[in-house]
């Protein structure tokens, strides 16, 4: 009953019309970005950052998270009618996707995509409701030991999602962490690594480093050679599915929604992760897995399922913890900070209209998406055809004026155009930057939660293994760890990767 | 084993690593320490520091046993327009004012791509300037001032 209770409560705050108008804001600015080539969401959401701190904290964060699974949404559509996952979890989407659009099935493709993904999204509404407040309450019970032992387990996950190499991409946790340290110590008050550079004596701003790394960095990446995207379908039709799609898309659909929900809570997890296991699973399930590749429906319902249940279950360990699964739930948890709110278990009882509020979003917005974007199509793919050209001076004016709106800082502009470049950097020597940035997110918490656990335990390093809960999550890390580093693992991995 | 082929990128990368490493684990080194009972503002940093230049060395040590990759085309003339362009508006911002502000940062960076043309970016800056003007200055309401004071105004 009060599961009842709280989403009538969730309901009546994100069907408020403001909050309506946010997120109905965020999904088509999702799917404009998903779509549009050359930028994320992370990028643009970490450009509207500072522009949200002038909403009421509701509306600015169904708006953020509005654009994070719109973003899905419009991935998917890119991948299925020109080959190019707009967003990385898409990128499974596109092998049968556009197989089944150059079949002329494009309009069933889009179809299946967005019913998978709203009954996805539908699902893993309701177990984040229902998951929510059971792990917020084992959450309270978390202490310095057990938050440490988590975000090593987000961190090591992270780095299982990374391309490439697994020491680069543990390279680059490591440097995000010692950067997320620049600043001051809270403990002393000492002064480090700031170079005597006064701006830096609060550390170094989030949303600079994320536009630089991630909005400059991809648009120099985009600058190297510019090539005209082609777009093959210039109109989709017959947008409903057959009866013998119907019936190869249930199941798919099914599995595709449990994959995603139970990948998508593990911290570092998420989209991505659920999209590829479960187009693999289907193709091992399948009757006929001759046919995934060349236009399977199952390879398009189960990974599109997936990566939508993936991208709303991530939001439970944001939301319980305060600890983020991804860039984009990093960035969340900055617009909390923004608006004054401690992320973390108490989130739930000091701000139920807040929690509840968001979890209800989720549910709204796909029913947006799914209503507003197949009539759209026709639209989105006119905006496919915009030049690259075209886009990425608005991308810097934005990236500057947001940044610039923080704190009024030009020091801030200065590290935006460093990260830019360090970003471009370390993209040529193949680093991925979302380790970098879930590391420099979580430095400074790693950090305390590492010297408070070992005063409390008078400097007795074994209190991460000797307390139950923490020792379950470090042997889950080593876990993860050892299995992206078998061969036969990698080789999959760097299989599934392969998508530039 | 192949002679002497190596990867030019995991070299770079495994250098960078090292150096990074190097500037953190000194500066900490300079901080107090402290012990693990009670660890000081340089204890954590130092540690990962060191871990930091380990992976760096073990980076080197495999870019040593594959075959060179070409590094791609370098976006130099991305790199020259479009990262001068937010340092640009952030020293400029309060002197010329958000309008000529914003128009010039959006025109140095929109030739940064080699297709671009001098009409097609007048175009393009001037709408871009008009629309962030409505929606930052009108609408959001975000505290700039349109034109600043080297205008004289």
């Amino acid at each position: 009953m009060e599961l009842f209770n709280n989403l009538v409560l969730g309901f009546t705050t994100a069907g408020a019309p403001w909050n309506l108008f946010f997120c109905f804001i965020g999904v088509i600015l999702g799917t404009l970005i998903g779509v549009l080539p050359g930028i994320g969401a992370t990028a643009t959401i970490a450009m509207l950052l500072p522009i949200t701190f002038q909403l009421e904290p509701v509306s600015s964060l169904i708006m953020l998270a509005g654009i994070y699974y719109g973003a899905q949404y419009g991935g998917s559509t890119t991948a299925i009618l020109i080959n190019m996952p707009g967003e990385s979890s898409s990128a499974v989407t596109a092998i049968d996707g556009y197989q089944m659009a150059r079949k002329g099935r494009a309009g069933a493709a889009l179809a299946i995509a967005a019913i998978g993904s709203f009954f996805a999204g539908t699902v893993s509404t309701i177990l984040v409701a229902v998951f929510a407040p059971p792990l917020t309450a084992v959450a309270l019970k978390f202490g310095s030991a057990e938050y440490f032992s988590l975000m090593i387990v987000g961190l090591v996950s992270s780095i299982a999602l990374a391309h490439g190499s697994v020491v680069k991409a543990l390279g680059m946790v490591v440097l995000g962490l010692l950067l997320g340290l620049v600043g001051t110590d809270i403990y002393t008050g000492t002064p480090r690594f700031n170079l005597g550079i006064l701006e830096l004596s609060d550390g170094l701003n989030f949303v600079a480093v994320a536009v630089g790394v991630f909005g400059i960095a991809e648009i120099l990446r985009n600058l190297e050679n510019e090539h005209d995207r082609d777009v093959m379908i210039k109109k989709v039709t017959n947008l409903w599915p057959t009866k013998q799609d119907w019936k190869e898309m249930t199941a798919p659909i099914l599995r595709g929604t449990a994959i995603g929900s139970a990948l998508g809570i593990l911290p570092g997890g998420g989209a991505i992760l659920a999209s590829f296991a479960s187009y693999t699973v289907e193709k091992r399930m399948s009757k006929t897995p001759q046919e995934f590749g060349k236009g399977a429906v199952a390879g398009v319902a189960g990974p599109e399922s997936a990566n939508n249940a993936g991208a709303q279950t991530s939001f439970i360990p944001m939301l319980t913890l305060g600890i983020p699964a991804n860039p984009v739930m990093a960035l969340m948890i900055g617009a909390m900070i923004i608006q004054g709110i401690v992320p973390g278990p108490n989130v739930a009882t000091e701000q139920p209209a807040l929690f509840w509020g968001i979890i209800a979003s989720m549910w709204i917005g796909n029913l947006m998406l799914i209503l507003l974007n197949l009539p759209l199509i026709g639209l989105w793919v006119k905006l496919l055809t915009i030049p690259y050209y075209m886009l990425f001076p608005a991308i810097i004016a934005f990236c500057s004026i947001g940044v610039y709106s923080v704190n009024s800082n030009v020091f801030d502009l200065f590290a935006v155009a460093f990260f830019g470049l360090i970003g471009y950097v370390l993209a040529k020597l193949r680093c991925e930057p979302a380790p970098l940035l879930l590391g420099f997110v979580l430095g400074p918490l790693l950090e305390e939660h590492l010297r408070r656990a070992m005063i409390m335990s008078r400097g007795d390093a074994t209190t991460f293994v000797t307390r139950p809960i923490s020792l379950t999550l470090l042997l889950l890390a080593a876990a993860v760890l050892v299995v992206v580093l078998l061969p036969s693992i990698r080789k999959k991995r760097d299989e599934v990767f392969v998508e530039d | 084993m192949k002679s002497l082929s190596f990867s030019t990128r995991d070299i770079v990368c495994g250098l960078f690593f090292i150096l990074a490493g190097l500037f953190f684990a000194i500066q900490a080194y300079g901080l107090d320490l402290g012990t693990a009972f009670r660890m000081g503002p340089g204890y954590f940093p130092f540690v990962l520091a060191g871990i930091l230049i380990v992976l760096g060395v073990i980076v080197i040590i495999q870019g040593t046993q594959i075959e060179h990759e070409p590094m791609g085309p370098i976006a130099w003339r991305g790199m020259l327009l479009i990262l001068p362009a937010p340092i640009f508006f952030g020293l400029t911002i309060r002197g010329l004012g958000f309008v000529p502000s914003l128009f010039l940062t959006a025109l140095i960076a929109a030739f940064a791509s080699n297709k671009m043309r001098p009409g097609m970016a007048l175009l393009l800056v001037c709408g871009l300037t008009i629309f962030s003007v409505v929606v930052f200055s009108y609408a959001l309401g975000l505290p700039f001032r349109r034109f600043g004071p080297w205008l004289g105004q």
